[in-house]
């Protein structure tokens, strides 16, 4: 009877305590596909259904999809969205995230990162 | 993540399609300023205003925005009210679609493959979970939220509350009554 409960342990949860975002990439990955719409990159039924592909796709490769994962669903949805409707490509976003990535590295402790001009 | 949102994110403000300003003041929206408690004020005036509460029912995207609730995901809104005979309660089957001007973002059970599916499967089990047990008569009608509709529930206004102020009734509406998986609460469960 209550596996949702035994899945959800925090179920029913707090009216106001828990955390709109668990973390800050969870705030900007939401705030950019709200900012994309509103732009007219796409529309709210395209993106309705770009997101629940996704959550299909994580469930059937063993997501548990306890709600937990949801930004990742939400991140994976609009990289391929925003690729999509040709904003951007998978390798450019490949190689900028590896430049980051160096640059995070080469960064000593307690110094903005930034990005080398290229 | 972090680094592909970052990327994403510097790849968009550099092509023009975000701007991180506007990305700052949608956060601190959502973070602070949208949340259950527009929904509440809501149906603490359709419990209070007659004339409200038809306006609600017949076209609630126009009242809801009269009292200044309008943006994304709250652009046709319906609301189902709660009776004696019927129980209303708000899923999305398919990802996590929510009326985020009257309740904010949705809370992770909302989005969780257990209730999505269970909530169609079994709904009184669902209720049970939250701690609401229905009489065995009522009826349950379960709305499955789309990209394009979003349903608010008018839960029941509490007996005991005659008189009450919009302002004091509003304490009494629960975002989980406002989905379905709750139910307003009771004058004694908060303080005067």
């Amino acid at each position: 009877m209550s596996d949702l409960r035994a899945l959800l342990p925090d179920l029913p949860c707090d009216e106001t305590a828990a955390p709109v975002f668990r973390a800050p990439w969870e705030a900007q990955a939401f705030a950019m596909a709200v900012a994309l719409h509103q732009k007219g990159l796409f529309t709210w039924p395209e993106w309705a259904e770009t997101l629940s592909a996704e959550i299909k796709r994580a469930q059937a490769a063993g997501d548990p999809d306890t709600g937990e994962t949801y930004y990742r669903h939400w991140l994976n949805a609009l990289e391929k969205l925003v690729v999509t409707k040709g904003a951007t490509s998978d390798a450019a976003l490949q190689a900028r995230a590896e430049a980051w990535d160096r640059a995070a590295k080469a960064t000593p402790h307690g110094q903005p990162i930034m990005l080398p001009r290229s | 993540m972090e680094l592909r949102v970052r990327a994403l994110e510097s790849i968009l403000v550099e092509k023009g399609y975000v701007d991180p300003a506007a990305l700052d003041v949608l956060i601190e929206t959502y973070e602070t300023k949208v949340g259950p408690h527009n929904g509440a004020q809501v149906v603490a005036k359709a419990w209070s205003d007659p004339a409200y509460r038809d306006w609600l029912r017949r076209d609630a995207t126009a009242a809801i925005v009269s009292l200044g609730y309008a943006g994304r995901q709250g652009e046709h809104m319906v609301a189902v009210e709660n009776t004696p005979d019927t129980h209303n309660m708000v899923v999305c089957t398919l990802c996590s679609c929510y009326p985020w001007p009257v309740l904010g973002l949705p809370p992770v059970w909302y989005k969780s493959a257990a209730y999505r599916s269970r909530a169609v499967i079994d709904p009184r089990g669902v209720l049970k979970d939250f701690g609401v047990t229905l009489p065995a008569d009522k009826q349950i009608k379960l709305w499955d939220s789309t990209a394009e509709v979003r349903y608010l529930v008018i839960p029941e206004r509490p007996p005991g509350t005659e008189g009450w102020s919009e302002e004091r009734l509003a304490k009494l509406v629960t975002r989980d009554s406002m989905i379905g998986t709750g139910l307003a609460r009771n004058p004694d469960e908060v303080s005067p």
